[in-house]
């Protein structure tokens, strides 16, 4: 049973304002179950989910109301991935620089956090624009990761 | 997201029910905030019922440390940290920035 329904796809599309967090979540968090992720993995992509679809929200839809975030899921034995599409100004994640974690309190910068979370939960990030198709990123994490 | 402010002798205790993400966190900063405005610097976050926390949410943790221990009035502790937010915290380098209790009892008895 497993075998031939291994390689599914399934897109959901979300309005891309912030009270939509907890819905894409839980969206996830559906598959990650299904797809047989332990804990610490579904935690893992539940958050860079909702880090990728913040950013996202926050840099791509700046000034929209009415944008929305298409999320595409799938796995098979190996990985997991998700893909979120929208049709923002182009936000390129993968080139925010990483924040300095060793800084002391008043020095600590916030931005680029949500980002450094992305890449270390996840196992391959990739950011595409396609021009008038909008960006897509792409965020796939091995199901077997331990930690 | 809830917020309960239990207000004891020497601090005040903020629970953080529920979760807290790009959405809710302006709520958290409000919460804190009010209590600051008060006067009120010396707070305990119990997370004993925290679900969920992204970076917004470290970010609101982040401010009202900066705040509280300004001018040495106070600080924020956290007390009842779930696994997963102690691991993000431990993940983005959080965990030197505050003291962290097992229980509340310790964490009022800090101040």
């Amino acid at each position: 049973m497993r075998g031939s329904l291994s390689f599914l796809m399934r897109t959901a599309t979300f309005p891309a304002s912030f009270n939509q967090l907890d819905n894409i979540r839980e969206y996830v968090n559906i598959f990650t179950k299904e797809a047989g992720m332990d804990d610490p993995g579904r935690c893992a992509v539940e958050m860079a989910a909702d880090e990728a679809c913040s950013n996202i929200i926050e840099h791509a839809y700046t000034g929209y109301s009415s944008g929305v975030i298409e999320c595409t899921i799938e796995f098979d034995d190996d990985s997991f991935t998700i893909v979120l599409h929208d049709h923002g100004s182009p936000f390129d994640l993968t080139s925010v620089p990483l924040p300095d974690l060793s800084e002391e309190l008043e020095n600590r910068k916030i931005g680029g956090l949500g980002v450094f979370l992305i890449r270390e939960l996840m196992d391959d990030v990739k950011y595409e624009n396609r021009g008038q198709m909008g960006n897509f990123l792409t965020l796939k994490r091995k199901i077997s990761r331990i930690k | 997201m809830e917020i309960n402010v239990q207000e004891f002798k020497h601090c005040d205790l903020l629970a953080i029910n529920g979760k807290v993400d790009s959405f809710t966190a302006p709520d958290l900063i409000k919460a804190i905030e009010e209590l600051q405005n008060n006067g009120k610097y010396k707070i305990v976050l119990n997370m004993e019922h925290l679900e969920y926390m992204s970076s917004a949410g470290f970010r609101a943790l982040l401010i009202g440390q900066r705040n509280s221990k300004r001018y040495n009035r106070g600080e924020l502790v956290l007390a009842n940290v779930p696994q997963k937010i102690m691991d993000a915290l431990e993940l983005t380098g959080f965990t030197p920035l505050f003291k962290i209790f097992s229980d509340i009892t310790t964490a009022v008895g800090n101040f």
